[in-house]
Order: structure tokens, then C-alpha cells, then sequence
């Protein structure tokens, strides 16, 4: 039995309006894998933050022991030079250096007598060479990190980390991205850098590859720690690991409602998109699609499947100018070649990026909510500033959206009443046909209900209503229909009483494979 | 609901509660952040008037200010709109020597009548602003680099144009646009009436407008300002205004130019702040990405702001050739500095979204006063930049400063 490595002992930390972590405590030891698990929004990655150092001492309650020592860090570079590296699931390589150079980037190697700042390129290589072996990685070290492909730079990323002497290596959904053979290649270096004593936190969503893995699991819930189980004795089953995670019935989580479905409004044929960069890449391939009045359909699918390609092509040619296909509207063609006609036709697109393409963060919500439809505050091109106020009051009441007033700039707000705002300026904007891509990403449990609770109303209401999300119970819990999407295709349909999350993900798999 | 709203929102409203609390301060804290630029410009103004004996506030002193510095206003304009869109114009100062070189080719050279002459130039200026607006909406090149190969283009151009040589006098109706004053049909000795009167119609409309956004914010339940403080300022500003006029009533009365940037500096803060078009240059600027896709068509905007600023830059062209009279191939070197710092000393953010048109105004102003003052003063153009730049770095220090806290 090894001793612990690392003790976290009564981890709490609150966001302004949000408690994020309560109480958690999480005991890993030495040379094990041990996996992190819980629902998007459990707590795990500001666990994580708090542990490297992004969220340095004294923000957070609690006391971190590593090593036999208490540990106060006051940023990365102090997590790391204990030998704590993480590497997110954002990788934080530079695309247009090499691989050599990404992995000394910070700590580069340098010719003994030399000046200070002359790098020694022959001892570069010659250890990165060493390094991409180890992690089982065929490239040059020359090869600029842009022309590997994700699950390659995942490689890099974990070479990066062993030329740092790292003791404890935690991954933050590593697999989520990569295809099968990828993950499993991932996966055995791992297990070969277990067998080498390096230490191992796993984030994942992917059960099945921590019941293969993991050393122990541990549980969190709501920014609580739920349980530890062990795996040493054997697998934990699945089932064992989701009756942590949920707690509590499924039907709790998402509004009951009776689907009222109407007849077909929007059919989108034989839709092709091609990449803007890369004209030969076609990234959807002849999509099909139809919405009927008052139905909420789902599009599952892995990170990279298409669906936001997709799902921004329809609004406006927002993802590049490449594509063929037509839309219908009640049985006739619409034009949706910009996104001023495709509002006008009714589509709106709700983005998986707020903060990026869906809000001016420095702006106002009143700003904010009547931006796609400015017309309907103003005359002859004048804003009505009350009645801007009065529409953005409106909105504000309906979404519940917790803040001091409409004139409040949206950047202090939290992910939850972001979301609602970026939601009000689209229904403000009359949508018959609503996009939500990703709709409840990184918000808390509360808001998400009040989401979905919103988005059946407007289902109710009589609109056409299009869900990506990468969360199957989402999915199950709220769509009436779900199309299942695999690199740029449908490759499945279930009606919402018929699937499951087996089936939507052997319909991925089978297609993978 | 749900229980977690419940357990949230207290959490969530604590906050504006406890502001509440000190209404007094709130205030007192975002007047100073709404004001702070003018009253520096008060401050500023007040150091050089005791500096140079009174010398800055005289009639014929503010007079030639207020002449001195009416081309940089103007362009302050267009290149608020072109900053806030994300961009920059580093063109201004060639195009407006451009234009001036133009104006004196076609009434000096070919004895155009001024009126036809003037729409041309203006003409020209939208042109030019259209050329590179092209380049940096459509062709997405950095507006830093066609406005730099602008700047050099429109700076050799007025050279050919001018065979290196200056050309003069302007016909004598073309130079009232700058050395002219309003008639004063009253013909007092003393004090110009009709200015006067002109200042006062201004301060009562101001009064009145304000009033009538007051109502409205009112019957639409949003809050207003206390009506003790809504009164002060708006004493405070009728006052400043009168004094002004009244000051360069007892000299030739309100400069032509003045009027022109008086009716500008309004129509310009009316866009930005009332209009939709304004609204989604703001958007531009502050995230292109979310405004494209909320249905702005944001090539077209940044496209016309570049527009806007070249037609600006002619007409302060003019301005400049009628004051001086005279079309020279120096005219409106390093002008574009003047206007930029303008910008970023009213307040506009370099990275887009950001700033004010009034708030440029004053940053033209304050720049304006200290090349005014420092002049008198006698202090040489050496150290008067040095210390320019030190205040422009100023400014711009305190601003993110404020922000950051």
C-alpha cells in the first residue's frame, strides 16, 4: 500500500454568486491513476485550478499537502517546480513552433559557458528525440505543432510535462476529442508511465476508460466530494460510477412536459459544408434534417463531429462561404446566405461561445439584449432609450436573470446570466427556429434547470427548437428526437422514448470503428 | 422554483443593496469617472490663465484658439468612429494637406468658383476614405498598414500637385470659412448681440433637451439623476457656455468654423449615442465576431467609417487652407498624431468599442490649450512635445488605471 502523494483536505471556493467547490477532499497516492469524475459543472477543473495554482493561496479555503508537505501556492510556476503539471484540455501549445521548441518553451535548453539566452539546439533535439520516444510519438522534433493532428499534440503536451520532472501529471479530458485508436494509444502511456512511478489525477467523462485504468475513483457532485471508490480490486462498473455522479433521479433534472408537435416547418436538404481553410475537407457531408413545429430535436455527437459546422452554415454562411444544399421553409426555399436573412427568415443561432461570439462583453445587458434586433427599439433609425429599457426589464424578468439592473455591463455577470442574455437577445429577435449549440456549457446546476425549464416553454410556444450538446443526458432528458452525428454525417435517428445513452454512443462508435 | 435559486440570489443582490446604501458616493464617484476629463481641461485651463496673467482666457486669444484648433476637432470626429470600429487612420494629416493643395489648384489655378470647389474636395475626401476603407473591410488588411501607405501616398500626391511650391491667396469667400465671423446684424460697438443671443438659444436648448430625456426616462421608470445634481449641471454648463460666447462677443463674435464644428460635434454625439448605426459600431468594435452574428453587417460599418473620416479630413483640409490661406506642402504634417491623441485623451479604447465624441472634443481641446498656453508662455516646440506626450500617457494611465481596480 502506498502513501498518499497528495492530500486535499476540505477544498472550498466561491465565485461571486456561485459556491463552487464545498468541502472536498481528495487523498491521491503514489504511482497510482486516479480519476476525477462528476457532471460538467461538478467542480472538477476548479478543483484542479486550485491544485496547480491558477486560483493561488489564500483564495480558497482548505490545506494541500503534497508530498508530506503543506503546500501554498501562489501560481503555475510554484505548482511546478513541485512537479504538479497539468495540461488542460485547451492545449497551450504554440502552433507555429516546433515540437522541440514547445517542449523546452520556458525552460530552454542552454550551452554550458555559453551566454546567457544562446539556446543549445543540438541538445534540443537530441532530448526531445528521447522524450517523443518515451511518449511513443514518430515525428521529428522539427515538425511544427499546427501540422500535427489533436491527438498528437496531446502527446507533445504529455512530453512537455515529463522534461519538467513532473510527479504528478493530471490530464483534463484528454480523450475528449480523439477518435478510438487514439484514446487507447493514450491510455497504455498511461498505464507505462504508472509503471514508471509518475502519479496520474484523470479527468474524463469517458467511464468505460476509467474502469479500465483507474486505481481509484473519486466522486464530486456539486462541488462536493461525493465518495473514493477503489479499482484496484477489480473494475467498478459503470452504473456503480453514475449512481455517484447523479445522486438523484434523472426525471428531477429536466422539466416535464406533453409535446404538442405541429407539422414540418424547416427541412434542410443534402447540406454540405467544406471547410473556409482547407477546400477539399468536406466537414458536413449531405445532412438531412427536418423540424417540426414544437419539437425539440437533439443532434449528439463527439467534440469535432461537425455539428457546430453545421449548425453555423445554416445561419448566414457564418462558417465559411464553402457549401451546397437548400433550406425550406413550409415547402419553399429560403435564402439564408447571410445572417441579417437568415434572422429575417426566423433562424436564430444561439453560439457554444458566449463570451467569444455571443456577447460585447463591455457592453450593457439592455446593449446586449436588443442588438440582433435594433429595429424593434427604434424609428427611422433613433433608439427609443425607454423602450430599450422597457424591452431589456422584460426580458431580464422572464429569464430570471440575476443582476443589478439592465444597465449592468455583462462582463461581471456569471456564466448562468450570461447565457441568459445572450438567450434574451435572440428571443427578443422572434425566432421561429432556435438554435442552442451547447446551450448550458459550464453553468451551474440551478441556471441549467431554468434553461431547459425555458426551452420547453418555448417548444410549447410553437417554435422549432435545434440542441447540440455533447451531454447525453441533456439530450435524453430534453429532446423529443435526437439525431445522432459522426465526422460530418447523421448516422443515427431515435425518437427521445427509444434512446439511451448506450445507443447513442454505439451508434458513434460503430461508425468510428 | 428550484431550490438553488433560492440559495443563490441573495448572494447575487447583496451587492447593488449595499451601494445603495451611499447614493452620495456612487455619484460623486461615476460624475468624477463621466467628468474627469473636463474638469482636467478646467484644471488645465485655470493653470495657464493664472500662468499667463489672463492672457489665455482674452477675447482674441480664445478666438484664435478656438480657429487654432477646429481642423483637429473636426477630424477627432471621424477618427473617434474609426477607433471605436477597431481601427485607425494614420492618413488624416496627408489627405487633409492632400485636399488643401487640391482646393488651391482649382479656385487659385483654375479659377473655380469656391462652392463647386469645395463639394469636389469633399468629394475627393470620401473617395479616398472609400479606397482604403476597401482595402481594410473587404480585403481584411490591417488599417494601421493602408492608412501608413495612405499617409505616404496622399503626401507625395499633394507635393506633385503643388510642384513643391505653395499656392495662394484663396478667393476671398473661401477664406470666411475660417477667418469669418457670424454678421451681427445689431451693430453694437461693443459686444457682438447676434453671438450672444446665438449662445444663449444654444444653453436653452441644451436645458431644454435635457429636460425632455429627463421625462422620458422618467415615464419609462428608469432611473435618473437626483434633480439637485440634474440642476447644477446643467447650470454649470449654460454658464460656461454663455461665457464663452459672451467673451468672444466683445471681440468679432462667433467664428463661422465654430458654428460648423459646434453643429458637427452635436450631429456626431447624436449618431453615436441615439442612432442604431451607432449602436452597432460600438458592437463592431467591442466584439466583431458577436456582431456579425447577430445580423450587423460589419464590413459595410468599418467600410463607412472610413468614409466618414475621409470626408472629414477633407473638409478640415479646407479649413486649414482657407485659415492659412495659402495651399503649402507642409500643411497637415503630423496633424494625425494631434488626432489620435485627441481620441485616446477622451477617453477611446486602442482595441475598439470604446469612447465618446465629446469626449474626443476635450481631448482635442486639452491638447489644444497646452500648445495655446505653453506658446504664450514662451516654453520652445522641444519641450512643448515632451510634455504633450507625458500627458497623453497620463491620461491614458489613469484611464486603464480606473478601469482595472
Amino acid at each position: 500500500m502506498n502513501d498518499p502523494i497528495l492530500e486535499m483536505r476540505g477544498i472550498g471556493k466561491a465565485f461571486p454568486g456561485v459556491r463552487a467547490l464545498d468541502d472536498v477532499n481528495l487523498v491521491v497516492r503514489e504511482g497510482e491513476i486516479h480519476a476525477l469524475v462528476g457532471e460538467n459543472g461538478a467542480g472538477k477543473s476548479t478543483l484542479m485550478k486550485v491544485l496547480s495554482g491558477v486560483y493561488p493561496h489564500p483564495d480558497y479555503e482548505g490545506r494541500i499537502v503534497f508530498r508530506g508537505r503543506e503546500c501554498r501556492f501562489g501560481g503555475i510556476a510554484d505548482s511546478e517546480r513541485e512537479g504538479i503539471i497539468i495540461i488542460h484540455q485547451e492545449l497551450a501549445l504554440v502552433p507555429l513552433l516546433s515540437i522541440a521548441e514547445n517542449i523546452f518553451l520556458g525552460h530552454e535548453q542552454r550551452r554550458a559557458g555559453a551566454l546567457p539566452g544562446v539556446i543549445d539546439w543540438h541538445a534540443t533535439h537530441a532530448r526531445t528525440e528521447a522524450l517523443l520516444r518515451k511518449v511513443g510519438l514518430a515525428q521529428s522534433p522539427a515538425t511544427r505543432v499546427t501540422d500535427l493532428g489533436v491527438g498528437q499534440q496531446q502527446l507533445v503536451e504529455i512530453a512537455k510535462a515529463l522534461a519538467k520532472e513532473v510527479r504528478l501529471l493530471i490530464l483534463d479530458e484528454p480523450t475528449a476529442s480523439l477518435n478510438e485508436t487514439d484514446s487507447d494509444a493514450l491510455l497504455a502511456l498511461l498505464l507505462d508511465l504508472k509503471a514508471h512511478g509518475i502519479t496520474c489525477i484523470l479527468i474524463s467523462h469517458k467511464l468505460g476508460e476509467i474502469a479500465r485504468v483507474a486505481d481509484s475513483i473519486t466522486v464530486l457532485r456539486d462541488g462536493r466530494t461525493v465518495e473514493t471508490l477503489d479499482g484496484r480490486a477489480g473494475p467498478v462498473s459503470e452504473d456503480r460510477i453514475i449512481r455517484g455522479m447523479v445522486g438523484r433521479e434523472m426525471a428531477d433534472r429536466y422539466p416535464r412536459r406533453t409535446p404538442k408537435i405541429g407539422e414540418a416547418v424547416f427541412e434542410v436538404r443534402d447540406w454540405r459544408v467544406s471547410h473556409p481553410v482547407h477546400a477539399g475537407r468536406e466537414v458536413v457531408h449531405g445532412v438531412n434534417l427536418t423540424l417540426h413545429r414544437g419539437e425539440i430535436v437533439g443532434i449528439a455527437g463527439l467534440m469535432g463531429a461537425g455539428r457546430t459546422e453545421l449548425a453555423m452554415s445554416l445561419f448566414g454562411r457564418s462558417y465559411g462561404q464553402r457549401f451546397s444544399g437548400r433550406v425550406l421553409k413550409h415547402g419553399r426555399e429560403i435564402d439564408v446566405s447571410t445572417v441579417e436573412r437568415a434572422v429575417a427568415q426566423g433562424i436564430a443561432y444561439v453560439t457554444e461561445d458566449r463570451k467569444g461570439l455571443g456577447l460585447v462583453l463591455e457592453q450593457s445587458i439592455a446593449f446586449n439584449t436588443t442588438l440582433a434586433n435594433l429595429p424593434g427599439v427604434s424609428r427611422h433609425g433613433v433608439i427609443d432609450a425607454g423602450r430599450e429599457h422597457a424591452v431589456a426589464t422584460e426580458y431580464r424578468r422572464r429569464l430570471a436573470t440575476r443582476c443589478s439592473g439592465v444597465d449592468q455591463v455583462v462582463v461581471n455577470l456569471s456564466g448562468g446570466n450570461q447565457q441568459k442574455v445572450v438567450l434574451g437577445k435572440w428571443l427578443f429577435a422572434g425566432p421561429e427556429w432556435l438554435i442552442l449549440d451547447e446551450p448550458t456549457r459550464g453553468i451551474d446546476v440551478g441556471a441549467k434547470f431554468e434553461i431547459y425549464q425555458l426551452v420547453a416553454q418555448l417548444a410549447d410556444e410553437g417554435r422549432c427548437i435545434l440542441v447540440i450538446s455533447s451531454e447525453m443526458p441533456e439530450l435524453l432528458g430534453l429532446c423529443d428526437r435526437i439525431h445522432v452525428m459522426n465526422e460530418g454525417a447523421f448516422v443515427a435517428e431515435f425518437a427521445a422514448a427509444e434512446a439511451s445513452q448506450e445507443k447513442i454512443m454505439r451508434a458513434i462508435v460503430r461508425q468510428a470503428a | 422554483m428550484n431550490p438553488t435559486t433560492t440559495t443563490t440570489a441573495p448572494a447575487a443582490t447583496a451587492r447593488p443593496a449595499a451601494a445603495a446604501r451611499r447614493p452620495g458616493a456612487a455619484l460623486l464617484k461615476s460624475t468624477l469617472r463621466e467628468y474627469g476629463m473636463l474638469l482636467s481641461l478646467v484644471a488645465i485651463m485655470l493653470f495657464f490663465q493664472a500662468m499667463t496673467g489672463g492672457t489665455l482666457l482674452q477675447p482674441l486669444n480664445l478666438t484664435n484658439l478656438v480657429l487654432q484648433n477646429s481642423y483637429i476637432v473636426i477630424m477627432a470626429l471621424g477618427m473617434l468612429l474609426v477607433i471605436v470600429a477597431g481601427h485607425i487612420d494614420l492618413s488624416v494629416g496627408s489627405v487633409c494637406g492632400f485636399v488643401g493643395a487640391l482646393a488651391a489648384v482649382l479656385m487659385v489655378g483654375h479659377g473655380w468658383h469656391f462652392v463647386p470647389a469645395t463639394l469636389v474636395c469633399l468629394a475627393v475626401g470620401g473617395a479616398i476614405g472609400a479606397a482604403q476603407g476597401v482595402f481594410v473591410a473587404h480585403f481584411r488588411i490591417p488599417s494601421f498598414i493602408v492608412t501608413l501607405a495612405g499617409m505616404l501616398v496622399f503626401k507625395g500626391l499633394a507635393l506633385a500637385l503643388l510642384n513643391g511650391q505653395s499656392i495662394g491667396p484663396f478667393p476671398v469667400e473661401f477664406q470666411k470659412l475660417s477667418s469669418g465671423f457670424i454678421p451681427d446684424p445689431f451693430q453694437g460697438d461693443e459686444t457682438r448681440w447676434s453671438s450672444l443671443l446665438l449662445g444663449a438659444v444654444a444653453a436653452a436648448l441644451m436645458v431644454g433637451s435635457g429636460l425632455r430625456e429627463r421625462a422620458a426616462r422618467r415615464r419609462h421608470g428608469m432611473e435618473g439623476e437626483p434633480l439637485a445634481f440634474f440642476v447644477v449641471r446643467n447650470a454649470v454648463f449654460a454658464a460656461i457656455l454663455l461665457a464663452l460666447c459672451g467673451l468672444l462677443a466683445t471681440y468679432k463674435g462667433l467664428p463661422n468654423v465654430m458654428i460648423v464644428m459646434a453643429l458637427l460635434m452635436v450631429a456626431y454625439d447624436f449618431v453615436t449615442q441615439h442612432s442604431t448605426l451607432g449602436r452597432r459600431l460600438y458592437a463592431l468594435g467591442g466584439n466583431e465576431k458577436a456582431a456579425r452574428l447577430s445580423g450587423i453587417r460589419t464590413e459595410r460599418l468599418a467600410f463607412l467609417a472610413f468614409v466618414n473620416m475621409g470626408v472629414l479630413a477633407a473638409l478640415a483640409g479646407l479649413v486649414f487652407a482657407a485659415r492659412l490661406n495659402t495651399a503649402t506642402p507642409k500643411a497637415g504634417l503630423g496633424f494625425e498624431l494631434d488626432v489620435i491623441a485627441a481620441c485616446f485623451i477622451g477617453g477611446a479604447s486602442a482595441s475598439g468599442g470604446v469612447g465618446k465624441v465629446m469626449g474626443a472634443v476635450i481631448g482635442a481641446f486639452v491638447m489644444g490649450v497646452m500648445n495655446n498656453g505653453m506658446s504664450i508662455l514662451g516654453i520652445g516646440i522641444d519641450y512643448q512635445q515632451v510634455i504633450k506626450g507625458l500627458v497623453l500617457l497620463a491620461a491614458v494611465f489613469v484611464d486603464v488605471y480606473q478601469k482595472n481596480k
